[in-house]
This record gives C-alpha cells, sequence and structure tokens, in this order.
C-alpha cells in the first residue's frame, strides 16, 4: 500500500469518528460531570446531617446573663474549660418550663425532669489528637470567643449540624465551603488556620528544624 | 454518530480533569489521613470535670490513704494519699490498678439466685426484697428448729463496723460461729497474749528502729502495712541494717542488707541459737530483765542447753559464726526489732517461733520503747450496748463453736477458720445448714482447696456478699452483692503492724455503678425482716447512720480529713498485763508450761504433711506484691506484670535447685508434675540457684477458676491446692509453711 492510501485511509476512519468535534465534546461531558460530582455531590455524600436534641436560642440567654459567653462556658478553677453547659447549670433556672417553646418543653420534660444530660453535638470538637487550651488562648491570649467561634452568640437557633462519614468530626472542622477558602477567621477550624494565627502572633515558632511552631505544641 | 474509543477516552480524561479540579481527591485524602490517625473504634474517654477525692483503700489491711482523681462522675486514676501517715502518697499495683475492680465485667450486677448446679454459673437476677427475703425465711426456718448455731458466718476480718455488725447479727441470732480469714495477726495476738498478757495487736516502731532482723517476713512484698513497708526499708536503706533470714532468694533477701539462707522452718532454732549468744555473752539488757522479766532464767536453762551455735547450725545449715555475729550486731544497735510471719503474713504460724523472735526483743528491751515492738490496744471507738438476747439466741450461743477456736483445747484464739473445713468433712461437729461469707474467697484462699469445696459441698445454703463473681461466690446459692470499697462507707481499724492508732474513713468516691447494696445495709434490713428478737439489736435506719453515730464526734474529722491519729497514744514502757506484771519468757497463762516447754519459747520441727519416703522435695508457697492472694484477685493490670520467671504463658513456674532437679532428671523449662499429699499439679521447672536444694517454690496468687480470663483464669496454678495445713498445737492455728513433695516429669 503506498503512502497516499494510507493518508486517504487514515482521513475517512477519523471521518467515520465523527471527528474532532465529538471527541471534544466527550471530553467535555466528563469535565462538567466530574466537576458536578466533585463540587456538588462529593460534599453531599461526605457530610450526613445530624439534629441536636432540640434547637437552642444563644440570643436570648446572652442577654440575660452577666457576663457574656462566660458565663455558661466558663474555666474552672483548675484552669479548665467546661465547654458545653452541664444540666446542673441549666437546672439553676430551668426547673420547670419556661416559656411556651416546644424546644423548652423538650429540655425540661426529657432531660431535666429524668436528670438526663443533654447529648449535644459539638461544632467545634477537634479531632483526638489535638491538644488544645481555651484557658491558653482566651485568659493568656485575651483572644475573643468569636475569633474562633463566630457569632454562634447572638444566634437566635442552632446551625445544622453536619458530619463528616469518614472522619466523623463535625464540618465547622474543614469548613463550610468545600474548597477551603474561608473569609472569616471562625469559617476553618484546620491546622493551618490554628499554624497562620501562631505565626502572625509569633506564637511559640521555636521549632529548630522547622523555625515555625514544633508539632508537640498541639499535638501532645 | 458512531461512539469509539476515542469517544471513551475523552470522556475519562475529561472526568479525570474535572475530578482533579474538584475538591474530591484533596478532601478525601485529608479525610483519610484523620481516620487512618483516629480510628473512630478507639474509645475515646469523654471529658470533663477533673476532681480529686481522698479515700482510704480496703483491698488489703494496709490502709492506705488514697486520692481518686475522677472526670466528671468516672474515676479515672487511683494515686496515694500525700498527707495520709500509713502511706504518704504511695501505692501498691494492686491500690493503683483498683479501677479495674470498680469498672471490671466480672462484677456482680445485682443480686442473683443459682439457677443451675453450683458452680456450673446459671444466675438468675432477682430483686433486694426477693433476696432479704430468701435469706430471713431460711434463716427464720433454721432458728425456728431450735439449731441457729448452725449458721456460720466467715469474715475477711474482725475489726471494722460490718464485720462486728455481722458478728452481732450472729449473736442475737444465736450463733457462735463467725470466723474470720486467718494471719499472721492472730499469731501476733496469741504470742502478746501469752507473753504480754495483752489483748491487742502488734505494732512496730519501724521508723524509728535501726536493726531488723526478720525471718522470712516479706519485708517489701507485702507483710503488715506493704506501704508503709516499702517507705521504712527505703529509709533503713540509708539509715538501717535488715537482714532477711529465709530458705530461698525472696525479693525481700534480694534486697536486703544481708541474706541469710536456712534450711526452711527452722527459723525458731536460729531465734534460740541468737538468744544463746547474747544471754552467753551478757549481751541482753539487764536492766529490762531485772525489772520487766519472769522466767528467764528458765528461758536462760533451755537456751544454753539446747540452743548452742554448733548445734543450731546443725538444724539450721548456716556456720555457727554467722549465728554469733548478727547476734552481736542485734544486741549492740540501739533499736534492734526482731520480727517473724512468712512472705506477706498468709499464715499465721507456729506460736513457738513468734515467742522465740519475740524473745529476742526481750532480751534486748525493745519493747514498748522507742524503735520497738508495741501493744496497740484493741479498737475500742464500736462501743455498741450489748444486744439483749432471747432465749433461742443464748441456747445457740452457749453451743462449742465448730472450729474449736475459744474452748478449753484452743482458748488463745477467736477464730479457727483452718479448722472448719476439716470438722464439716470429718462430720465430728454438728452440721452446717447456712454460711455467710464476707469480704472473702476460702474457695480459694484457704489451704487445701479440694478439703474447703469438699466442706462447701455439705453445706446446703450458702450466701456470698462478694461484689465479685470469685470462686466462692460462684459456688454460692445467693449472691448479695456488696458496693465495691470505691462506691461504699466504711471504717478503717488501724493498719497491720503500725505502732500508733489510727481511724480512717473509706468514702464513696462514685455512686454504686450496679444495682449492688452496702453489706451493712443489708444486715440492717435482714434483722429488721427477721423479727422483733433480731432486730431489736439492730436500732439504727442504715449504715451510714450506724456508722455516724458509732463514730460520733469524730465522724467531722474524719469525713474532712479521711483520717485520725490517736495522738495521745504512747506505749507503757516495760509496763505487762499478765498475771505477775512482767514479761514472761515462761507463760504463766498455759497450763502446764513446762510440759514438752510448751508454754516457753522453743523450736521443734514442723511435722509436714506427707511420707518423706513417698515425698522427697519440701514444696514451699511463695508471694509477691504483683499478686494478690486475699479477698480480690490480681487485676488485669498486675497480671501484666508478673514476670516469665513465674508464669510462661498459662503454665506456672515451681524454682527449683539445679542440682536437685538434676536428680530428679529434670531439665530448665521442662514440664513436670508436682504431686503432694492434697492434690496435683502440672507445672513448669525453673532452676533456681537461690533455693536450697530440696526445695520447690509454688508462687501463689495465681490460677483463678472464678473470675475472667482477664482476672487470671486458667493462669497458673493456685497454690493451695497443693498444701495443706497443719495445727500449731498450742493455738490450732494454721502453721503449714510447706508440704512434702514430688516432682516427676510428666
Amino acid at each position: 500500500m503506498s503512502a497516499s492510501q494510507e493518508k486517504a485511509k487514515e482521513v475517512s476512519a477519523k471521518a467515520s469518528d465523527g471527528g474532532a468535534g465529538i471527541v471534544f465534546i466527550f471530553f467535555i461531558v466528563g469535565l462538567v460531570v466530574s466537576l458536578l460530582v466533585g463540587w456538588v455531590l462529593f460534599p453531599k455524600v461526605l457530610y450526613c446531617q445530624k439534629e441536636q436534641p432540640f434547637d437552642f436560642n444563644h440570643a436570648l440567654h446572652n442577654e440575660m446573663v452577666l457576663d457574656g459567653c462566660q458565663s455558661c462556658h466558663f474555666f474552672r478553677n483548675d484552669g479548665t474549660y467546661s465547654g458545653a453547659p452541664k444540666l446542673n447549670q441549666c437546672i439553676e433556672c430551668h426547673t420547670d418550663v419556661q416559656g411556651i417553646t416546644k424546644d423548652e418543653e423538650i429540655f425540661v420534660n426529657e432531660y431535666v425532669r429524668n436528670n438526663r444530660e443533654v447529648p449535644w453535638l459539638v461544632y467545634s470538637r477537634q479531632p483526638d489528637c489535638v491538644f488544645f487550651s481555651h484557658a491558653a488562648h482566651v485568659l493568656a491570649g485575651e483572644m475573643q470567643c468569636k475569633t474562633c467561634h463566630g457569632h454562634i452568640g447572638n444566634s437566635t437557633s442552632l446551625p445544622v449540624y453536619e458530619y463528616n462519614i469518614i472522619t466523623g468530626y463535625s464540618r465547622n472542622i474543614w469548613g463550610h465551603n468545600i474548597s477551603g477558602i474561608k473569609k472569616n477567621t471562625w469559617d476553618r477550624m484546620k491546622m493551618d488556620d490554628c499554624a497562620e494565627c501562631h505565626r502572625e502572633n509569633n506564637v511559640k515558632q521555636y521549632s529548630v528544624q522547622t523555625k515555625k511552631g514544633p508539632c508537640f505544641v498541639c499535638h501532645k | 454518530m458512531k461512539l469509539s474509543r476515542r469517544c471513551f477516552l475523552s470522556f475519562g480524561i475529561g472526568a479525570a480533569a474535572g475530578i482533579t479540579l474538584s475538591p474530591l481527591p484533596w478532601k478525601l485524602t485529608d479525610d483519610i489521613s484523620i481516620w487512618t490517625q483516629m480510628w473512630p473504634w478507639t474509645p475515646v474517654p469523654p471529658d470533663g470535670a477533673y476532681t480529686y477525692e481522698n479515700t482510704v483503700c480496703t483491698l488489703c489491711p494496709g490502709g492506705c490513704g488514697i486520692t481518686v482523681r475522677k472526670v466528671d462522675e468516672r474515676a479515672v486514676q487511683i494515686a496515694g494519699m500525700e498527707e495520709h501517715p500509713v502511706n504518704k502518697g504511695g501505692t501498691c499495683i494492686l491500690g493503683n490498678s483498683g479501677l479495674q475492680l470498680l469498672y471490671g465485667p466480672f462484677r456482680v450486677e445485682a443480686p442473683m439466685k443459682r439457677t443451675g448446679e453450683r458452680g456450673e454459673g446459671r444466675w438468675k437476677r432477682i430483686s433486694w426484697k426477693e433476696a432479704l427475703s430468701e435469706v430471713s425465711s431460711k434463716l427464720n426456718q433454721i432458728r425456728a428448729s431450735g439449731n441457729p448455731h448452725q449458721v456460720a458466718a466467715v469474715s475477711g476480718s474482725k475489726e471494722g463496723t460490718v464485720a462486728r455488725l455481722i458478728n452481732r447479727f450472729m449473736t442475737v441470732y444465736g450463733s457462735p460461729n463467725f470466723m474470720t480469714e486467718p494471719s499472721i495477726q492472730d499469731s501476733y495476738e496469741a504470742m502478746l497474749y501469752l507473753m504480754q498478757g495483752a489483748t491487742g495487736s502488734a505494732g512496730f516502731d519501724f521508723e524509728n528502729a535501726d536493726y531488723i532482723l526478720s525471718f522470712g517476713s516479706g519485708i517489701i512484698e507485702g507483710w503488715g502495712a506493704p506501704v508503709r513497708m516499702f517507705l521504712a526499708n527505703s529509709n533503713w536503706r540509708t539509715k538501717g541494717t535488715v537482714v532477711q533470714v529465709d530458705s530461698r532468694l525472696s525479693n525481700t533477701a534480694a534486697k536486703m542488707d544481708r541474706w541469710i539462707s536456712i534450711e526452711p522452718g527452722t527459723e525458731a532454732a536460729l531465734a534460740m541459737g541468737i538468744s544463746h549468744v547474747i544471754i552467753k555473752e551478757n549481751l541482753y539488757n539487764k536492766g529490762f530483765i531485772k525489772e520487766a522479766s519472769e522466767g528467764f532464767d528458765q528461758y536462760k536453762k533451755l537456751v544454753l542447753d539446747a540452743y548452742s551455735p554448733a548445734r543450731v547450725s546443725d538444724v539450721a545449715g548456716i556456720d555457727p559464726s554467722v549465728i554469733e555475729e548478727v547476734a552481736r550486731a542485734f544486741a549492740a544497735s540501739k533499736h534492734p526489732i526482731a520480727i517473724c510471719g512468712r512472705g506477706k503474713g498468709d499464715v499465721p504460724g507456729n506460736i513457738h517461733e513468734f515467742m522465740a523472735v519475740h524473745a529476742l526483743n526481750a532480751l534486748v528491751g525493745n519493747i514498748n520503747s522507742k524503735g520497738g515492738v508495741w501493744t496497740l490496744p484493741k479498737n475500742e471507738y464500736i462501743r455498741w450496748p450489748h444486744p439483749i438476747m432471747d432465749k433461742v439466741a443464748s441456747l445457740g450461743m452457749q453451743q462449742e463453736r465448730v472450729d474449736g477456736a475459744g474452748s478449753k483445747d484452743y482458748p488463745y484464739v477467736q477464730s479457727l477458720l483452718n479448722r472448719f473445713p476439716k470438722k464439716i468433712n470429718e462430720g465430728s461437729a454438728y452440721p452446717i445448714e447456712a454460711l455467710l461469707v464476707y469480704n472473702s474467697n476460702p474457695l480459694y484462699s484457704m489451704p487445701d482447696t479440694k478439703a474447703v469445696q469438699a466442706a462447701f459441698d455439705k453445706i446446703p445454703f450458702i450466701v456470698s456478699f462478694s461484689s465479685y463473681m470469685d470462686e466462692t461466690a460462684k459456688n454460692a446459692d445467693l449472691i448479695l452483692p456488696n458496693h465495691t470499697y470505691l462506691e461504699r462507707y466504711e471504717d478503717v481499724p488501724t493498719p497491720n503492724g503500725l505502732q500508733y492508732p489510727i481511724l480512717s474513713l473509706a468514702k464513696p468516691v462514685v455512686k454504686p455503678q450496679l444495682n449492688t447494696m452496702h453489706t451493712g445495709d443489708v444486715i440492717i434490713k435482714l434483722a429488721k425482716c427477721m423479727g422483733n428478737s433480731i432486730s431489736g439489736a439492730f436500732g439504727w435506719k442504715d449504715y451510714k447512720g450506724c456508722l455516724k453515730q458509732t463514730l460520733g464526734s469524730r465522724w467531722n474529722q474524719l469525713y474532712k480529713k479521711v483520717y485520725d491519729v490517736d495522738s495521745g497514744f504512747a506505749p507503757n514502757k516495760w509496763v505487762f498485763e499478765t498475771p505477775s506484771g512482767k514479761f514472761e519468757f515462761v507463760s504463766s497463762l498455759v497450763k502446764n508450761a513446762d510440759e514438752n516447754n510448751i508454754g516457753i519459747p522453743h523450736y521443734y520441727p514442723t511435722a509436714l504433711e506427707g511420707d518423706e519416703k513417698k515425698y522427697p522435695l519440701i514444696m514451699v508457697p511463695y508471694g509477691s506484691m504483683k499478686r494478690a492472694t486475699g479477698y480480690v484477685g490480681s487485676t488485669p493490670f498486675m497480671l501484666k506484670a508478673v514476670s516469665d520467671e513465674t508464669l510462661v504463658k498459662n503454665d506456672v513456674l515451681v524454682q527449683i535447685n539445679p542440682k536437685t532437679a538434676q536428680n530428679l532428671g529434670l531439665s530448665q523449662g521442662e514440664s513436670a508434675t508436682l504431686t503432694t499429699p492434697v492434690g496435683e499439679a502440672q507445672v513448669k521447672v525453673n532452676f533456681n540457684e537461690g533455693i536450697r536444694p530440696g526445695m520447690i517454690a509454688t508462687p501463689t496468687g495465681l490460677g483463678h477458676t472464678g473470675y475472667d480470663e482477664y482476672m487470671g483464669n486458667g493462669k497458673g496454678v493456685n497454690a493451695n491446692q497443693v498444701i495443706g495445713t497443719v495445727e500449731d498445737p498450742l493455738t490450732g492455728l494454721n502453721m503449714a509453711w510447706g508440704i512434702r513433695a514430688k516432682l516427676t516429669r510428666s
């Protein structure tokens, strides 16, 4: 077979494939589908929602307490941080149903009367390998709660709790933006965010090897 | 349009590009790394408020103060209580791992009634009301038949309000058969009574002593109050000398200043030999002997006639010069103390050996004085009115005890649990219809397990108050589980061997985790179920009320501080309560004291069980701090610490001198059968040059069958299966420090 005959065959084969256009369309379809999977479907599959035991109005409570966040989320005498309030604190006011909300009714009837702790789902719970001291940040570092936790203190209802089906940790750690882009300091709580702030404030940047903060500051 | 391979490839490339440009691979990588670093199935304890609560450990009679760290309501750590005078912040391995006894799966969760055969492990949960009604109706039935004395009770201790409540219950019910677990405390008490006329316990001013002569006592292996002994020993490393007399290189022998290896069971001979040198060389305390002792001349004659170093050296297998050296050093020290009671002190021992050793303390006049042996008065804080007994109770209490304690044959002791199985099996006493067991596990911790099991099989109704499914609970008909020691109130009297009275209060540090009830409350409720003649003696609403009333003004101090030391206590130097008012080398409290020297310290070879020809070796059990031998078993944490010189997988290793093993044709690590007159066990041979030829040493505290695999079920052999008892002729207490044995290749 001559060279010209071979070329003719190649051209006719291309023509029979529908040409570069169809191939390109397939490329685009593949691209779009996978982008949709990656950006839209994946986050939906990766994160599941869980309901809090009942809704809670931070704003309402904030108005009634004297000492802001620390009225309920306080430091114990030994400097450890109390986290979500225990039933004992709540029943100082909530021995009986107050107001007319359904959530209040659930709280008093199911938890207060049965002396059961409320199994709150904590949005900002860090993975177990992380050592985090509230005292070091809030008392010694004089940081504000909202720097990491945002404006939860002024919210009238609790956001939906989402957790990662692989790790089991809250979505708030990675942040709601699946691409990891943040606008505010409280949008993400990943290691990079901790490190960024530590770097900016020159906190313990004394690792001989990395000239950054040493691992064991947070990973004991 | 025809779909070609290129289309698919193109689609794939597009998809790959799209996925790469999406967060999916990057986010997945991050998530998977988090997942693999923190497996979700790894349990993570919840965080909470940290609190610390002080209480007292009651797992042994050591009486250590402990500080329990809690996270919210969960106890997470036990440490020694810094300010408690007994242990000053120290703990032992059992005390440290006590939380495993609180949260372990081998606890009895609720009152249980047996549904299958005894020991089969088939139980039915019942309510507390049903449980109390079962016991009260059974006991009422026995009482109605006029035989209340046919009910017996075994308690871990005779001290403390709970034991006293059980004793009180038995008294008003009409049974004299309240028995307690034996220990060297029984022998020490009997010895103090015979030589000093004292009715109290022995205390040792170790903190001020500078020369300790220990006749086989496991100073750092659980003797006395274990942690207090550790501290005393640390002190002696710089400020004292400790000489350990032992037939094997025990941990204590290895760590002390000097180890004197003697033939097993010849400790009394050595003590008498040391006396010989002290007397012969005029090294004794003349003031004490002249002013405060009686019968010295008779004792002196016996010692000088029969216990010359040369003769003792033949018996004990040591050089006479060693005896002389030790005697001179002992007498020359400012505050020397001689102690005895082998190993942990689980076996009471030979009373004449105790007398021979204590005579050394008398010779140097170191009794009730600084750095010496003190006598502590009986615990007197429990002052309840005498109970009123009805006719049935009075008649029952007039019956002789099954174990014979307190009878004319055994007048010096209050309890002889070692005689109990024998009497039941022989059928020579009246039968026992019901048995209550509190804080004790006789089916594991008493020698000759087979005989104990046979005796228990003859008792138709056994009630256990155990918190754990131990061997005795497993063989009971009814279990009324007590709170564990971290869930209950309890008074803790002076620990073994402490030289001053101290009272401590154990407090609940966590709420009861299971459907258990304080045995004190059970006894009070039971009394109330059983009619006026019995309930009248139990006027308290509940146990806490009883305890509060008993402790009276001391309650507040104890509640706040955990302990209360009787700071006004001082021993009466050289004051004795014997008929002569002096220390009696020849006890006038023993009838015909001269007959075979029965009332005088002396040595005689122990008639060990077994024929010498058939059983050419001598087996001795040996204990360790790493293995619990009492009411509670060794925790899983402790079993992890047992060395491979003791246990390899599930095989127990017995120590034997290589020469003896060679003669028997046994090689290192070989499997063998250990046979004694009471039983047989499969063991492995472990050569040890630290043990005298002709001996085998078997570790105690292994081979449980009651709890679960983590508490040592099937790990090794319970040494009590292969050792029996030998009755002391004067006290009736068990003095078997060993048994004849043979070891054959299996």
